[in-house]
């Protein structure tokens, strides 16, 4: 089985990107999707819908979407091969920037929308620093050498990355991105880990403790003038 | 080097395939798109500029110099030998126009950073609004942007083949552009409404529907009244400027001398 995880933040074109490769692969090979969000997500309904195909979605709740997906990926990758996928397309929340959740198998996508802003590829770290592929959508709403432009920044923050432009709705120039996934590599669930680190997630803010201050928690600490108090800190 | 282009017939809205065979545009020549909004116009250059290979909404396929282009040539932006100017006035990178542009000779491989100046100064021949290095590109007026955009294809995409979707909207001097790309050996294709702009090219290809209608290559008298519309196209230009500047219009500013 082939495993595909799309990450991005909201309205850059995920699920129109999914769409695309769904409409174009469905016919030669089986793919079931799980879309992982917090509060709410109809991704699962509207693909089921569209394309007649086994979807399912994972709410994280109280918990950080990656962490969530993190935990359940196992259970995910069993839930498809019980629906003997041939894909199986996990599509993030992609919220807090801290992680990725991309694997050190199969592919890694992050999109990134041609107008979320000229910083926005160094401002998301491991989502664009570890992606194995980047595309770009909207690219019919800027001109050309602002697109350029844009590249050239995500090129600098990832110098490895395979870079593709996109219409996500029309699904302009994506043959590229289809021959990537059909001759990608089966993954091996039992060496499969996480590519980029984990934050550190066991504070007593992270377990409810209200007070304000520093001094009153243990975990990941730091003070507002930026020194690191003395317990511990894994920041930058 | 580009020596020609191919475009290869696609499918129109209904779905049904092009009536050409193929389309060759050559190094030095200049084309123009001409047809009703939503004809395809549009669609038509941005398949030359994602050099499709029938994976756009069309269906075309285009060649370069008879071949089809190589992954990295469609996918990496110092490889790729078009620039497009496209309708977009508004740019949504923060950034100042310098440093916009030293980004955009870095993405296209430009060691020298004096194109930087040159670009902003070729940009200003072009509007009557003066772009500055530290201009954020963010906030510059329609024509500002349109401008820069142009002085950017020209000067740092470099590129042989140029596109340009409806320069004449946004107030931007178009006969000082015109004069500047025609004869420059590259491949230049407009997308216009304008008649002076129309006439001026050699050939022309008419939409309808999403597709090709017809080829057409400029006639003598074209020439002739391509000659008459400059010259009325002129005094539009004096007239605007006048107005613009708040002074009135006298008789001798509408006076126009046919060949």
């Amino acid at each position: 089985m082939k495993l595909l995880m799309i990450a991005g933040p909201p309205s850059a074109g995920k699920t129109a990107l999914v769409k695309q490769i769904i409409k174009k692969l469905m016919d030669s090979i089986k793919i079931v999707f799980l879309k992982i969000d917090v509060v709410k997500a109809y991704e699962d309904i509207e693909l089921k819908k569209e394309f007649k195909i086994v979807t399912k979605k994972f709410y994280s709740g109280d918990l950080c979407p990656d962490h969530a997906g993190v935990m359940v990926m196992a259970d995910a990758l069993e839930w498809a091969e019980g629906n003997s996928a041939d894909l199986l397309i996990v599509e993030s929340a992609g919220l807090c920037l801290r992680c990725a959740p991309y694997l050190n198998q199969g592919l890694g996508i992050v999109v990134l929308s041609s107008i979320s802003g000229i910083h926005a590829p160094e401002k998301m770290g491991a989502m664009v620093s570890l992606a194995d592929i980047a595309v770009i959508t909207k690219i019919d709403l800027v001109s050309q050498a602002e697109r350029e432009v844009l590249i050239q920044k995500i090129r600098e923050v990832h110098p490895g990355v395979i870079l593709l432009e996109t219409n996500a709705l029309q699904g302009t120039s994506l043959h590229r991105l289809y021959d990537l996934i059909s001759n990608s590599k089966d993954i091996d669930k039992e060496t499969l880990m996480l590519k980029g680190n984990p934050p550190l997630g066991t504070c007593t803010i992270c377990v409810g403790k209200k007070e304000i201050g520093w001094k009153h928690h243990f975990g990941v600490i730091q003070k507002l003038d930026g020194h690191v108090a003395e317990y511990l800190f894994r920041g930058e | 080097m580009v020596r020609d282009i191919t475009i290869m017939p696609g499918l129109d809205k209904a779905g049904v395939r092009e009536n050409f065979s193929v389309i060759t545009l050559c190094a030095g020549e200049t084309v123009s798109i001409v047809g009703p909004t939503g004809s395809g116009k549009t669609a038509f250059i941005t398949d030359i500029e994602l050099l499709a290979q029938g994976d756009t909404s069309t269906r075309r396929r285009v060649l370069l110099n008879g071949e089809v282009p190589d992954d990295e040539v469609r996918n990496n932006p110092s490889l790729k030998p078009i620039a497009m100017i496209t309708q977009k006035t508004k740019c949504f990178a923060d950034l100042t126009a310098e440093e916009f542009l030293q980004i955009h000779a870095r993405a296209r491989g430009i060691k020298n950073f004096g194109i930087v100046g040159d670009t902003i100064e070729l940009a200003n021949k072009f509007t009557g609004e003066k772009i500055t290095a530290e201009s954020r590109v963010t906030i510059l007026s329609g024509g500002q942007t349109r401008s820069l955009m142009i002085a950017d294809a020209i000067l740092i995409g470099a590129a042989p083949v140029i596109l340009l979707d409806e320069i004449e909207n946004a107030g931007i001097f178009k006969q000082e552009v015109l004069r500047i790309i025609h004869d420059s050996g590259k491949i230049v294709i407009f997308v216009t409404h304008d008649p002076v702009i129309a006439l001026l090219t050699k050939k022309r290809i008419i939409m309808e529907h999403g597709s090709v209608k017809m080829v057409l290559y400029r006639s003598e008298s074209e020439v002739r009244a391509a000659q008459n519309l400059l010259e009325l196209d002129n005094r539009v230009s004096v007239i605007r400027e006048n107005l613009r500047a708040g002074k009135t219009i006298t008789k001798d500013l509408l006076a126009v001398n046919f060949y």
